[in-house]
Parts: C-alpha cells; sequence; structure tokens
C-alpha cells in the first residue's frame, strides 16, 4: 500500500464496503436459489466474496477489501421434474447450489458486522468533532 | 519535551488513545477475513515510553513497540482471532478514556482562557 497511515474513516468506511459487496453476492445467491437448468454446469452455484487485509505491516491499522468473488462448491442438486420446459431427456433438472438456511445467517453477520462499522464511525466521528471544538 | 508545561501528561495519552482507537477498529473491520490477527497495544507502557525523562520517544514509534498480538479467549477455526465482544467493549473502553482526557485538556485551555482573559 501507498499510504501505511490510513485514517479511522478510511478503516470504517472500506470495510463497511467490503460488508456491502459480501450483502450482495447474499442477496443474488438467494434470489437465485431456486433457480434450475437443464445441465449441471449450467445450474447457479453460491458466489463468495474472498476479504482481504490491507495494511497492517505498519502501526497496526489495517482495512479490509473484498480481493475477488469466487463461485463456491456446492454442487448444484439434480431432480426429477419432467414436467418442467428446461429439463433433460431423462427428465431431469439441476437446482442451484445455494444454501439458503447458510445464507440467511450470512446476512444476519453480514448486517451485523456493518453495523459494527457504522457504531465505530460514528463514535470516530463524534470524538473528532469534540476535539475540534475544545475551547467551548 | 518530556514536560508540556500546559497539557502535561494528556496531550501524549489524547495522541494514544486516539491511534488505539484506529487499531481497535481495525480489528473491527478485519473481523470476517480469514487468518487476521487481532493487535492492541499495551497503553500504560506506551505512555510510559513516550513520557519518560531519561529517552522519550514519539507515540506513534511507543505505541509501536509496545504492541502485541491479542490472545483469543476461543480460537476460529479460520485463523481469526478478532473476537467482537472483546473489540467492542475496549473500544467503548477506549473512547470513554478518550473523552476523560479530552475534557482533562479542556479543562487546561478553560484556565488559560480566564487567566487571559482576566474575568
Amino acid at each position: 500500500m501507498a499510504n501505511p497511515n490510513l485514517s479511522i474513516f478510511d478503516i470504517a468506511g472500506r470495510a463497511m464496503s467490503a460488508q456491502l459487496v459480501r450483502l450482495s453476492t447474499t442477496a443474488s445467491n438467494m434470489a437465485n436459489a431456486n433457480s434450475v437448468s437443464g445441465t449441471k454446469d449450467g445450474a447457479f452455484r453460491a458466489l463468495k466474496p474472498v476479504f482481504q487485509t490491507v495494511g497492517g505491516e505498519k502501526a497496526g491499522t489495517a482495512t479490509v477489501k473484498v480481493a475477488s468473488v469466487v463461485a463456491s462448491n456446492t454442487e448444484p442438486t439434480q431432480r426429477h421434474d419432467p414436467g418442467n420446459p428446461l429439463a433433460d431427456k431423462d427428465g431431469n433438472v439441476w437446482e442451484a447450489g445455494v444454501d439458503s438456511a447458510g445464507e440467511l445467517v450470512e446476512m444476519m453477520e453480514t448486517a451485523r458486522q456493518y453495523q459494527n462499522n457504522v457504531q465505530v464511525l460514528q463514535t470516530a466521528k463524534s470524538l473528532t468533532l469534540d476535539t475540534l471544538r475544545m475551547e467551548k | 519535551m518530556a514536560d508540556d508545561p500546559l497539557f502535561g501528561i494528556h496531550g501524549k495519552a489524547l495522541a494514544l488513545r486516539s491511534q488505539r482507537m484506529s487499531i481497535l477498529a481495525s480489528n473491527i473491520a478485519n473481523a470476517a477475513t480469514p487468518g487476521f490477527k487481532a493487535k492492541d497495544f499495551d497503553f500504560q507502557k506506551a505512555l510510559d515510553a513516550a513520557s519518560s525523562k531519561a529517552a522519550p520517544v514519539g507515540t506513534a514509534s511507543a505505541a509501536e513497540s509496545t504492541m502485541g498480538y491479542r490472545v483469543p479467549l476461543q480460537p476460529s477455526l479460520d485463523g481469526n482471532t478478532v473476537e467482537l465482544s472483546t473489540e467492542q467493549t475496549l473500544f467503548a473502553e477506549n473512547a470513554l478514556q478518550y473523552k476523560t482526557t479530552l475534557s482533562f485538556l479542556q479543562g487546561r485551555v478553560s484556565t488559560v482562557l480566564s487567566a487571559l482573559k482576566g474575568e
């Protein structure tokens, strides 16, 4: 990193952005949870963000970024549904490889960690303002 | 340098409190990063180092020299040692102590101001 001295607003702000990316992947996973496909390769697989620490070598301040978004290795499940227009010649469809319960838990965790960062930001802001208005 | 005539120890204490707030914010920001090791520094030792009469050091290097890794109460499988309950408590405590130090500073400033105004 070019600038090792991260301010508290950088730290919390960038962590909030990373958590938002995580929330977006959860939203797209949930949206696609019930989608089906005629082939195993064509079926949707859950997207997962990969978090990575930014900075941290000097002075101990570090923030976080999303290094990449990868498809998870949750296998799509095969279901026999001959009435489905997408079914293959054997009458099977592939349901998206999404763990709905796991995604819900992830959503809660994301929301809580986002809130934590908002709280950090609010505390830092009010303390900075208190310091600026010191003589009063 | 060691003895600031106006602010005493509180100027350095405020700088160290602010630095500790950044480090605790870093820990909270990385609560979900696999392999991240939570850090913190010993405030008492850092303040001693920064305000020692023999060889005073800057607040940044004082914090750096007393920096250590947090020992987790319950290690997690992904190698992350951030425990939100610990970090949030310490963050709140540190914010309160920052405010306390700030009010000491405010007291000093208002004393000097009232002396200047002669009211």
